[in-house]
């Protein structure tokens, strides 16, 4: 090559890293305390520690949002639903693709500078398809978990691994497919494998060196509280997963997860006792994971209620006094008001039909009422909602999320035996449908067809009033949706559904603003971010991350 | 927020009950159609001395032939199977049997209930009458297309034989509004410009609906264009007024279409 093309090319290189170097900063862990500062950026899986989705970005409003237009698309070359959630840090955006990709792209043209590929061991065993929820980022480096229980450090510039390490046995069925989160020096993870009678757990790394900090297992062992809530050796395999990320209050220097269903899933008979502490949430000490407090939704669950919807952390009067408080919209059909700091149940209303209880004590503990064998339990199996992350606006105080109505199924149990890294189940479920062999809905979307109908279950977006436990508005769909919830400062609400319809909402009144047809399901929640001055939008919708931003 | 409400649920609250009642579809159907539990009881004797050295104890150990689940070769109607049974097949090794007339009817039985004791063992009758009921008497070919042949208002039935069960199918003749899938209620929608479009839905969604109309179109309405739209828990189809044996007959010839082969 002649020198002076070589010259050439290097400026054009150079030119290359002027554009996004003087942004390129580290993302100190200072930046990701203060993540609310900097909404140009999307900084973790949900935003920031609160975990609001709520973005401060307001350039997109609804006088102009009939004025987005399509910017750039990028597709999914592996297939299959995704799930991913990318996060967007100084214009590159890192995503990830089944069954462990990562990619960082240019968040302005969808070009992609780098993909690590991580092939997963072939004994990996996942319940509900090979799904990967994201990155988290610190320093230089982007953490991914893995389908066969692996978390990896990569070089977040050229996408090279830097540290590789096992979290859990691939072999017991053990599997990571949340975002990690970062607090500190650390990287938290939690593991799958709720359908294989894995024993879960949430566990700390040092983001230098992958080194274990900490491990908190959600079953209580031999001699630990809560361990009496298990008969026998049945807590040796009980399940009590714990897939999507967490949240963190620094102040009280808590970090919250979400725990997944006791297992087997659907004979709740085979496991007596509350089984601790499957479907809670979980408070620890973010330094030593110590448990700080715990707060059970559905003891001894036979439904497969998993609790692991996002802790949406929001501080607001409660009665007329500041509060630190939680808000949890739950698989088991009930809206839940906690204080973050004790636990304390605060308050519990049901936002679809609920029949598996027929109410909640003082202290929020289920009353149970169980339905005869061949008889609907309402809500289904996949729940009221389910690990959709839902949204909290602090300037309209109404806290979003994706629920399923009308939706029911009937529930078989039968005894399973224990089989290391088997399917664990414990029986199954049938949809409740309106005419014998009619279609039901599945666990996604595999056509662009709808046969079953708003018959077996429908989505809607709710907007609750944590006071109250009342909706102030609700926004229907024809099917249902997985679909997560994005809020801005301009009061719009981003969200999808399987349809592929991605709706812009007036955030006050639920009133339909914008929409697009992006023709396959969306099963993630939208993002916000701004680039030079410019804001975009950027959702998954089948194989597609589409972004959108104002006509120039 | 979308203009319809939905009036569908008191629908589903109702199946509800069905199902709390019992195994629904079993005990609307009275005995023409199919056999008694007797029948199936001597059957299941006939079977075991006489077939399950051969067919084995599960019915599918011959190539092509899975008794339990009602896939044969060449046998479509219960005749077709008593013949084959005491006639034997000359081009295979099926030899012929010699059985008493309760005892060919319980092997049908035994066989139509796939091999369940308590099962429901529909009877399927003569292919080429039942066409003729369906063509003719039945009046069905006034609605449903058959192998590029009638209106396409119904259904198309050309693999009705491979996608439904003999049950499913009966259940259909006798109480089409408790067989109706939800896809397929008759839907009524009028426009802004005041055409009613009346059809049979492929695909809805929030916003929109696609359908075949009584004219054959494909059309996809924008439903905030409509101003009215209705989705008809009522079949356009009433229940059939056919004895038991013609029942029989029209649903051997359902099973006989199997689509392209």
């Amino acid at each position: 090559m002649k020198p002076v093309q070589r010259s050439w090319l290097l400026s054009l290189v150079m030119g290359g890293v002027l554009v996004s170097g003087p942004l390129a900063a580290q993302v100190s862990y200072d930046r990701i305390l203060s993540a609310s500062d900097e909404p140009q950026n999307w900084l973790t899986y949900n935003g920031d520690y609160s975990s609001q989705r709520y973005s401060g970005l307001d350039q997109i409003t609804p006088d102009n949002v009939d004025d987005l237009e399509l910017q750039w698309m990028l597709q999914d070359q592996t297939f299959g639903a995704w799930q991913s959630n990318p996060i967007v840090v100084d214009g590159i955006m890192y995503i990830t693709e089944r069954p462990n990709d990562v990619m960082a792209v240019d968040a302005v043209t969808g070009r992609v500078f780098w993909l690590y590929r991580h092939t997963p061991s072939e004994d990996a065993s996942v319940c509900c398809g090979a799904n990967n929820r994201g990155v988290a980022i610190l320093g230089d480096k982007v953490f991914m978990g893995t389908l066969d229980a692996r978390l990896i450090a990569i070089d977040r510039i050229n996408g090279q691994p830097l540290w590789d390490i096992e979290v859990a046995d691939v072999n017991l069925a053990y599997s990571i497919t949340m975002a990690p989160l970062i607090v500190k020096d650390k990287v938290i993870v939690g593991v799958g494998g709720g359908e294989f009678g894995i024993r879960g757990f949430i566990a700390a790394y040092d983001a230098d060196t992958g080194e274990e900090a900490w491990r908190f297992y959600t079953i209580p062992g031999p001699g630990e509280p809560g361990h009496d809530t298990w008969e026998g050796d049945d807590w040796a395999h009980g399940g009590a997963p714990v897939w999507i990320t967490g949240s963190y209050d620094p102040d009280l220097n808590l970090t919250y997860w979400g725990v997944g269903n006791p297992g087997p899933d659907w004979n709740a008979d085979q496991r007596p006792g509350d089984n601790l502490y499957s479907d809670a949430v979980v408070a620890l000490n973010a330094d030593t994971g110590e448990l700080v407090w715990h707060f059970q939704f559905t003891p001894n669950d036979g439904y497969d209620y998993d609790s692991v919807q996002v802790p949406v952390l929001v501080d607001m009067d409660w009665n007329g006094v500041a509060s630190k408080l939680m808000l949890w919209a739950n698989r088991n059909g009930y809206f839940y008001v906690l204080d973050r700091v004790t636990g304390e149940f605060l308050s519990g209303t049901p936002f679809v039909k609920v029949n598996w209880s027929s109410g909640l004590d003082e202290n929020g503990r289920p009353i149970p009422t169980p339905q005869p064998p061949g008889s609907p339990t309402w809500p289904g199996n996949q729940g009221g909602t389910n690990w959709y992350p839902p949204s909290y606006s602090p300037r309209t105080g109404l806290f979003y999320f994706a629920a399923w109505e009308d939706y029911a199924t009937i529930y078989e149990k039968e005894e399973s035996i224990y089989r290391p890294g088997r399917s664990f189940l414990g029986g199954g479920f049938t949809v409740l449908a309106p005419v014998p062999g009619a279609a039901t809905i599945g666990i996604g979307r595999t056509t662009p067809i709808n046969n079953w109908t708003d018959e077996v279950g429908h989505g809607t977006v709710m907007a609750m009033n944590p006071h109250t436990g009342e909706l102030a508005w609700k926004f229907e769909q024809f099917d249902v949706s997985d679909s997560g919830m994005l809020t801005t400062k301009s009061d719009l609400l981003f969200t999808g559904g399987r349809e592929g319809h991605f709706h812009a909402l007036d955030a006050w009144t639920g009133e339909l603003l914008w929409k697009a047809s992006l023709g396959g399901q969306i099963v993630m929640a939208p993002i916000t971010f701004m680039v030079e001055g410019k804001q975009y939008v950027s959702v998954i919708s089948g194989h597609t991350l589409v972004t959108f931003a104002l006509r120039d | 927020m979308p203009p319809f409400t939905r009036y569908t649920l008191v629908g589903a609250c109702a199946f509800a009950l069905l199902l709390a009642s019992g195994e629904q579809g079993r005990a609307q159907t009275s005995g023409d159609h199919q056999y008694t539990s007797a029948d199936i009881e001597a059957g299941s004797r006939v079977y075991a001395s006489d077939c399950r050295l051969c067919h084995g104890p599960a019915g599918a150990r011959v190539d092509g032939v899975d008794l339990r689940l009602g896939q044969f070769r060449r046998a479509v109607s219960d005749e077709d199977l008593r013949e084959i049974i005491t006639t034997g097949l000359s081009s295979s090794r099926m030899p012929a049997f010699d059985l008493l007339p309760a005892e060919l009817d319980g092997l049908v039985a035994y066989i139509r209930a796939g091999f369940d004791p308590s099962g429901v063992a529909v009877k399927v009758g003569n292919v080429a009458r039942g066409q003729a009921l369906f063509e003719g008497r039945g009046d069905c070919s006034g609605c449903h297309r058959v192998n590029g042949q009638g209106p396409r208002t119904a259904p198309d039935l050309s693999d009705i034989g491979a996608i439904r069960t003999p049950a499913a199918l009966q259940r259909a003749l006798l109480d089409p509004g408790s067989a109706l899938l939800p896809i397929n209620r008759p839907v009524r929608a009028v426009t802004r410009a005041g055409e009613t479009i009346r059809g049979r839905r492929l695909n809805e969604d929030t916003y929109t609906v696609q359908l075949i109309d009584s004219d054959d179109r494909l059309r996809s309405l924008v439903k905030a264009d409509l101003v009215e739209y209705e989705v008809s828990r009522t079949p356009t189809m009433e229940p059939t007024t056919l004895s038991g044996e013609e029942v029989a007959d029209v649903i051997g010839y359902l099973l006989s279409l199997r689509g392209m082969q």
